[in-house]
């Protein structure tokens, strides 16, 4: 054993950029003094933005906020077919702030589940124009298949609808695809509290992905650190190989010898 | 008359797509523009001249999930 060997980083690679972070921050339903903030301390390397309509008059944007090392991962939502993804991925890119895009399709306005056939065809398009795309998705095996053939640089598979806070409610799906499919799966939606960020990461989750659960926490930037710190510490858990599970009855920790009564 | 992010505007002068930006304070690094449905380059701001009907959309980052 060589014991001056230097431990190889723990990173995971999209679209040829290597991060160290897992956690992906979104910026959704916060106050632009608040965003620089929550970066620092989620100690994130990749932040969603959504693509909408300027101002005129030189009012701050968002950008300002955002150190300039950071990944910038701009959104679809809107979209509500492949075709509008598409042109609002293209609109990303023309802002000129990199190549990555989360391509989200959305038809139904009650629940914001994400519709997984536009997804596909959106990431096909998408990925031949050299983006590297990030899908997010409703946990899907055959889906996540097609997306993974169609060139999408990862999975990301909703915990529960968008905004709800309610943690991994697709929980077994979710497992299924981390087992099955060979790209990062990143967890995206629903996750509402560093338990559930921490476990999914337990499961062997590449990265998670959160925005409400911090927007709307009482102490935003100290949320956004919980987030951080239970995100690392569900992947050590992850790397370091979780201990069994029995069914039935104990295994005592203390021995069973050498008690006083003997 | 042309129809910025779907609302009309008159211009009074010959206008460029740049001209037009920059008279209405728009941070030209941070935005992309798609004229009558196509994304039109930063570098062809400065030589395309507006025309009556023109379609402008301009649009730049904000905050999301």
């Amino acid at each position: 054993m060589d014991n001056t060997e230097i431990k190889k980083a723990d990173t995971f690679t999209l679209g040829g950029k290597e991060f160290t972070s897992r956690f992906i921050l979104g910026s959704g339903k916060f106050s632009l003094d608040l965003v620089k903030a929550c970066v620092e301390k989620a100690g994130a390397q990749i932040i969603t933005l959504a693509l909408r309509r300027a101002n005129e008059g030189g009012l701050a944007n968002i950008l300002d906020y955002i150190p300039e090392d950071v990944t910038l991962l701009p959104n679809t939502s809107g979209a509500r077919n492949a075709e509008e993804a598409v042109r609002i991925a293209r609109l990303s890119r023309e802002v000129g702030c990199g190549n990555f895009v989360k391509v989200e399709v959305v038809r139904d306005s009650k629940y914001l589940l994400p519709d997984n056939y536009e997804t596909i065809k959106a990431t096909e398009i998408l990925a031949k124009e050299g983006f590297v795309v990030m899908p997010y998705m409703y946990p899907d095996l055959n889906a996540a298949r097609d997306l993974a053939n169609a060139g999408a640089a990862c999975i990301m598979p909703l915990g529960a609808p968008i905004g709800s806070n309610k943690g991994l409610s697709t929980k077994d799906f979710i497992q299924i695809l981390i087992d099955e499919i060979d790209l990062p799966i990143i967890v995206d939606a629903g996750i509402g509290r560093p338990s559930q960020a921490c476990e999914a990461m337990e499961m062997g989750a590449a990265a998670v992905m959160a925005n409400t659960a911090i927007a709307t926490a009482g102490d935003v930037p100290a949320m956004a650190e919980a987030f951080k710190k239970a995100i690392e510490a569900g992947r050590s858990a992850y790397l370091s190989g979780l201990g069994r599970t029995i069914e039935r009855g104990a295994s005592a920790s203390s021995p069973l010898t050498g008690f006083l009564q003997d | 008359m042309i129809i910025v992010n779907g609302k009309e505007i008159n211009l009074t002068e010959d206008t460029t797509v740049a001209e037009y930006l920059e008279q209405n304070q728009y941070q030209v690094k941070r935005i992309a523009v798609e004229l009558n449905g196509d994304i039109l380059p930063k570098y062809s701001y400065s030589d395309t001249m507006l025309k009556d009907g023109d379609r402008l959309e301009v649009v730049t980052f904000v905050g999301g999930g």
